[in-house]
């Protein structure tokens, strides 16, 4: 039988992307500032969420979307801050995708929340390469990882808005070496903001929480 | 876990599109990766075989072009492919870049009868 070659041209992660645009549209439609936080797994995801839900919880409406391949042990202690939360299990998934955000995203009450983390599977190889229908990324880096980890994992520290980096308190006990961490990341993204801070004394936290706050009452303040 | 996803969204868009074509068996399908994108192609083979077994594409041939990466120098535009870990420009030494290939990861065409 006569081979045919039809052309097909289309992206592999197609229909993510548009499940993507439509948990954006969503989300946008109740104005909720949302925010997808990608680290390597233990350099503080759910620290930082803790803490800024700790400083921003009386001024802001918040929920959370706990991604995790197993336990709930994350989203136990959100929700032991009164703050609604979706635990996803990937069962093995190395990424949270739209899909599972999009499910997610019917449990939560978006009308009531200005600011949504998602919290990503620990990880830094691919979670970057899926949109999930976020308006900024959020990458933590901790000092312990080294300064060498933008050169190893190039497409996720190229594809972030925003850098926390971790774990400034060890710094004492380091090699960690700033200059060469700032060199690599810019050279990769010039557009990016980077804030060094240490959930563990709160040192540096503050630019954090009023960058955020900033970010969440500009989307208040847009046209819905 | 990363690969049997992608290799999913594989075989649902070459099924669609052979469908479309109302063909019988899908042969070959010839898929674009860029090294930035994290797809190993010996992992998606081996989750295709699985995958595709009761299905018009079972058998068919995987082929990968792998795009190298390439980034364009923010202040003198030059393109280049970054070596050692080094995405500084080689032309004018300056920091700055856009990827410009290397996040390739689409289906270029399928081969049916």
């Amino acid at each position: 039988m006569a081979i045919k070659v039809i052309k097909v041209g289309e992206d592999i992660l197609g229909a993510n992307e548009e499940t993507a645009r439509t948990n954006k549209q969503k989300l946008d439609k109740d104005r909720v500032f949302t925010i997808n936080i990608m680290s390597s797994p233990g350099a503080g995801k759910t620290s930082v969420i803790l803490s800024t839900i700790n400083k921003l919880k009386d001024r802001i409406k918040m929920a959370v979307i706990e991604g995790d391949v197993a336990s709930s042990v994350d989203a136990e202690k959100v929700e032991a801050m009164g703050i609604p939360v979706i635990q996803i299990n990937t069962a093995g998934g190395c990424h949270l995708d739209a899909n599972m955000v999009e499910s997610a995203l019917n449990g939560l009450p978006l009308e009531e929340t200005d600011l949504l983390f998602i919290e990503n599977v620990g990880n830094l190889i691919c979670p970057n390469a899926f949109s999930l229908g976020e308006d900024r990324r959020i990458m933590i880096s901790s000092m312990p990882e080294g300064d060498d980890k933008p050169q190893k994992y190039p497409a996720m520290f190229a594809d972030t808005d925003v850098i926390l980096l971790n774990k400034t308190d060890l710094q004492p006990y380091l090699d960690f070496n700033f200059d060469v961490f700032k060199k690599t990341v810019t050279n990769l993204n010039s557009d990016v903001t980077i804030f060094l801070i240490s959930c563990k004394t709160g040192e540096g936290m503050e630019a954090w929480f009023s960058w955020l706050e900033g970010e969440v009452g500009k989307k208040k303040d847009q046209a819905a | 876990m990363h690969e049997y996803s992608i290799t999913e969204s594989i075989l649902t868009l070459a099924l669609e599109k052979a469908r479309e074509a109302d063909a019988a068996k899908i042969t070959q399908i010839n898929l674009v990766v860029g090294e930035l994108s994290g797809v190993v192609a010996e992992c998606v083979e081996f989750y295709f075989n699985f995958i595709s077994k009761d299905t018009m594409a079972a058998g068919a041939d995987l082929s990968f072009v792998t795009k190298p990466t390439s980034v364009r120098c923010h202040k003198c535009d030059k393109i280049f492919t970054p070596k050692d870990g080094d995405w500084s420009c080689p032309e004018c030494h300056e920091i700055g870049i856009d990827i410009v290939t290397g996040r390739e990861c689409y289906m270029e065409s399928i081969e049916v009868e």
